[in-house]
């Protein structure tokens, strides 16, 4: 058994919102190729550990490290090309363009970098994208809806929409924050199916959720947050049977 | 460079034999006169620019004027120190004012929002402030910039002797007064358009959708915005360069009203009346203002007399009284009314309309019960 | 030197007061109804005219021929009487010498009614469209509102006397025990600067102690949470609205002996006011009011001569400058608070 390669290290982090402590003392290993969810009840800090992670907030002492670099203090883009995408509790798309073109985005940003001045270039002559894009779609089975306006998909399908348009980067790392929030029973499983559909590919993914049946149905690995603390770390079952996790949050929630 | 999908070219096409045969189908409108005309194809250009920013990023500015008035005040100083051509003209003032555009976009779009537009604008105000004030050796204050018979020259004297009489802006040795002078625009505006269509259509162009859309899945998708949105600015604002230097060009004379805030506001004016965000949309704007604007301040008091004349006494005089407040000096407060109708119910300008009849047309030629297939709809700029 | 520059600082006082009302209603109508409204300026140009108007109605006169009398040109006398005083005597002719301050009893009403009807008729359907379009169709009412009092009252500037008993200046150095007659200060404008501070406090106090205002203020605060209290906050946004408006207004009518009003001094403000607010904070009041006085006096010191002389054409520009500045420094402004108008 070889060691397993960490790939995003989250060490000692602690953040304080004035006199509130969010998060203390997170230290966190996520492991190539596994699913880790990060569960706890409301409050607990699951949002502001991802925004540390994301760059979007500074924790107030510790780092992130991903792959031997350090995240703390970059920029969304850069973390992005760095190969760590991000989906949103509320789907982050661009509700103008069509489905095709929301996800051709991404897959020029994965092939171009953060800027390219090709402004005289035509987007109908990037036939290698456009073919990347439809593949994708297709994967999602949304390649009919491709020429729709992303704004008028119903609420399953932007999600499913803003997956593929993270899976096109092909990225080393994927962040859920919540991923079925506020969906019905029917796309919340059509949501899991497509998760367990990506989750043969290898790829890394962090998952933060509070709906048990999710979590339990995709997760290698499963950290416990409650008030800002890490109070129980491991598989599944080995989190199930966690008495601290039955009292301060399971027992709680059911 | 690669090919252009074949509704791109027709498109193109069309544009250009619209454009070149204005001095004919403009004839019946009573229209085709040079000065028009090129006015006509200088606040095309002016329009068509200032879309690529506000247009396709969202960002709204309310300094762009500043930007065509150093262009007039960089083509007059060309035609001062270097040379009676207009090329040389047009070079140095994109040049000059992509540089401008350049430092106030840099520091502008350090923000967004109502920030940014509070930001050029008063970066506009600064601008026009100055030129009335401290920069006099350069705008030559109140009076305007203009051409005189003690003009160095340079590059002209250099190769020959300097004509008698006035001088005024050539084109390889042609005057460029008259038709000359529409056909030297013209050819201006239709390479902006042009531009301006592979812009739009490029990966470039889809970036520059992708952040009025959404900025923060553009940040998380792995995309500087902040380089893209200033290229697209500093776009822009040469556009607006190109258009004031053209406008020195038919007339030579740069005065520092052109930089303030209200003629910013008319170029915003345009891009909305014609539909922001698409590519024809404000070069229509521009066009039906600018022709109005023609109309209506030509209008006074005795033609109102005349159109009304077979009505009775009475109502005739009643009638001549509310609607001389919306012509010749008036022109204005129809403006303004227009605008806000069309901001108010047609958000997306006369382009939208236009889309909106198709739209209507297209349902009422299908058969009810085949409900049409779900069709891709392009939503119109905000 | 001390003389110099406290006169500076009483010199900026005035425009700084007019800069902090306008920039107090734009802030008011931004940060209760989230309005970016560029038609705020226009509502100062319209109470000054409505100065303008009183003054020309209390001026209506009859013209009588006295045939007794004949003028040097051989032609009967005219003899013309204002109406107010042909009919109230000595009383029309103080209400003429006052127009200026008694036009303000016209003004609240019309301002008001003028801010209700545009909130109703238009603004009211901007709230949730985007900010752009705000602008857009604020700066759309703006120019028709300019240029209908074009129409009406001509393009150039009118001027309007000031009461003949507050012409002159004060002593203020005299007043606070320093020299006489080397810190004088126009009446007028020391009148202007304590009645933008009757106006800010009378507002801050309306917020502060009613029902009314404290419904606004957490308004304000979080819209949304208001919102769900369910409390009508609509129809106090529309009072809100009126009263920027009457604000506005009598800014604009106790500015006119100060400089006539033209049709396009709304513009002239409201560009600089939009600077004010910025500088001040977006949705921030005491930030409005602060910023406004402080860029009145600085303006006012960057045209001393001496200022001039080191740094050419600086009092044309400081405003923006220090806008400029402000904003990239601090990007909330200096009072502004957290997350307003990021987007």
């Amino acid at each position: 058994m070889t060691t397993p390669n960490v790939v995003l290290h989250v060490a000692d982090v602690h953040k304080r919102f004035g006199g509130l402590h969010a998060l203390a003392d997170i230290d966190l290993q996520v492991e190539e190729g596994q699913t880790h969810a990060i569960i706890g009840p409301n409050g607990a800090g699951k949002s502001t550990l991802l925004n540390v992670i994301i760059g979007k907030l500074a924790p107030s002492s510790g780092q992130v490290v991903f792959d031997g670099a350090i995240l703390t203090g970059r920029k969304p883009y850069e973390i992005n090309q760095l190969g760590i995408a991000r989906v949103f509790q509320t789907p982050e798309i661009f509700a103008d363009l069509s489905v095709l073109h929301n996800v051709m985005i991404p897959a020029l940003a994965k092939r171009d970098g953060a800027f390219k001045l090709n402004l005289l270039r035509s987007l109908d002559s990037e036939t290698g994208i456009r073919q990347e894009a439809e593949d994708m779609l297709e994967d999602v089975g949304m390649h009919s809806r491709r020429e729709m306006a992303a704004g008028s998909l119903s609420r399953g399908d932007k999600r499913r929409m803003e997956l593929a348009m993270c899976l096109i980067q092909h990225p080393r790392l994927l962040l859920l924050d919540e991923p079925t929030a506020g969906m019905s029973r029917h796309d919340t499983n059509t949501t899991i199916e497509l998760l367990k559909k990506i989750k043969s590919r290898g790829m890394t993914k962090v998952i933060i959720e509070h709906d048990m049946h999710v979590v339990f149905s995709l997760a290698d690995k499963i950290s416990v947050l409650a008030q800002g603390r890490i109070i129980a770390d491991g598989t599944p079952d080995q989190v199930r049977g966690n008495p601290k996790v039955q009292e301060a949050y399971l027992g709680g929630a059911h | 460079m690669t090919v252009m999908s074949r509704n791109d070219l027709l498109l193109f096409l069309g544009f250009t034999v619209v454009v070149l045969a204005m001095p004919i189908w403009l004839h019946p409108f009573g229209a085709a006169y040079p000065d028009l005309l090129q006015r006509f194809m200088i606040y095309g250009i002016f329009a068509v620019g200032f879309n690529i920013l506000f247009g396709l990023t969202g960002y709204l500015s309310f300094g762009h004027a500043a930007f065509f008035g150093v262009g007039s005040y960089a083509a007059v100083w060309s035609f001062k120190l270097l040379s009676l051509d207009a090329i040389p003209a047009m070079i140095f003032a994109i040049v000059i004012s992509g540089l401008f555009a350049l430092i106030i976009g840099y520091v502008s779009l350090r923000r967004s929002g109502i920030y940014f537009s509070i930001l050029t604008l008063a970066f506009a105000q600064m601008s026009y402030n100055l030129a009335y004030s401290v920069l006099t050796p350069i705008t030559n204050g109140e009076t305007g910039l203009q051409l005189t018979l003690n003009d160095p020259r340079y590059l002209d004297r250099a190769m020959f002797e300097a004509a008698p009489g006035q001088p005024v802006p050539t084109l390889l040795g042609q005057s460029l007064g008259g038709f000359a002078g529409f056909y030297f625009c013209a050819g201006f505006l239709i390479l902006a358009f042009f531009i301006a269509q592979r812009i739009t259509s490029s990966p470039f162009g889809m970036m520059l959708k992708g952040i009025k859309s959404n900025q923060t899945r553009m940040n998380y998708t792995g995309f500087n915005t902040k380089p893209y949105t200033l290229a697209a600015f500093v776009i822009s604002g040469m556009y607006a360069g190109l258009a004031g230097a053209l406008l020195a060009v038919t007339d030579p004379l740069a005065g520092a009203e052109r930089m303030q805030w209200t003629a910013s506001g008319e170029v915003v004016l345009m891009t909305i009346l014609g539909g922001a965000g698409t590519l024809v949309g404000p070069v229509i704007g521009a066009w039906l203002i600018k022709y109005f604007e023609n109309i209506f301040s030509a209008i006074n008091e005795n033609i109102l007399h005349r159109f009304f004349d077979f009505l009775p006494d009475g109502v005739d005089n009643v009638l001549v009284a509310i609607s001389s407040k919306f012509v010749g000096e008036g022109w204005f407060l129809t403006l303004g009314l227009v605008f806000v109708l069309i901001v108010v119910f047609l958000p997306g300008g006369i382009m939208e309309g236009v889309r909106r009849i198709a739209h209507l047309f297209d349902r009422s030629r299908r058969s009810p019960t085949k409900p049409g297939k779900a069709t891709p709809h392009p939503q119109p700029a905000e | 030197m001390f003389e110099v520059i406290f006169l500076q600082f009483l010199n900026g006082l005035d425009k700084g007061a007019a800069y902090a009302l306008i920039a107090l209603g734009l802030t008011l109508v931004f940060g209760t109804l989230g309005v970016v409204n560029f038609a705020h300026g226009a509502l100062f140009m319209l109470g000054a005219f409505c100065a303008v108007m009183f003054r020309q109605l209390l001026t209506l006169e009859t013209v009588t021929l006295d045939p007794e009398k004949l003028s040097p040109w051989g032609a009967p006398l005219e003899i013309r009487e204002p109406l107010v005083q042909a009919w109230f005597g000595d009383f029309g002719a103080v209400l003429v010498n006052y127009s200026v301050p008694a036009s303000i009893i016209i003004t609240i009403p019309i301002m008001l009614l003028v801010g209700i009807a545009l909130e109703r008729g238009i603004i009211k359907h901007f709230y949730k469209r985007p900010h752009a379009e705000q602008i857009l169709v604020t700066f759309g009412l703006a120019i028709v509102a300019q240029e209908v009092i074009k129409s009406f009252f001509g393009p150039n500037p009118i001027p309007q006397p000031m009461p003949t008993d507050l012409r002159g200046a004060a002593d203020i150095g005299a007043f606070l025990g320093m020299q006489a007659n080397v810190i004088t200060y126009p009446i007028w404008r020391l009148i202007y600067f304590l009645f933008s501070f009757v106006i800010i406090g009378g507002v801050f106090a309306f917020l502060q102690f009613t029902t009314f205002g404290m419904v606004v203020r957490a308004g304000m605060a979080d819209r949304e949470t208001v919102g769900l209290l369910g409390i009508n906050i609509d129809r106090r946004f529309t009072i809100m609205f009126g009263l920027a408006a009457v604000v506005a207004g009598l800014a604009g009518v106790m500015y006119t002996p100060l400089l006539p009003p033209n049709y396009h001094i709304g513009m002239d403000f409201l560009v600089l006011s939009f600077v004010v607010v910025v500088v001040g904070g977006m949705g921030s009041l005491p930030g409005a009011v602060a910023a406004g006085f402080l860029l009145g006096i600085l303006q006012s010191f960057a045209s001393m001569t001496q200022v001039k002389a080191l740094i050419p054409g600086i009092d044309q520009i400081i405003i923006y400058l220090v806008a400029v500045v402000i904003l990239l420094v601090l990007p909330r402004g200096l009072f502004g608070r957290r997350g307003v108008m990021e987007a």
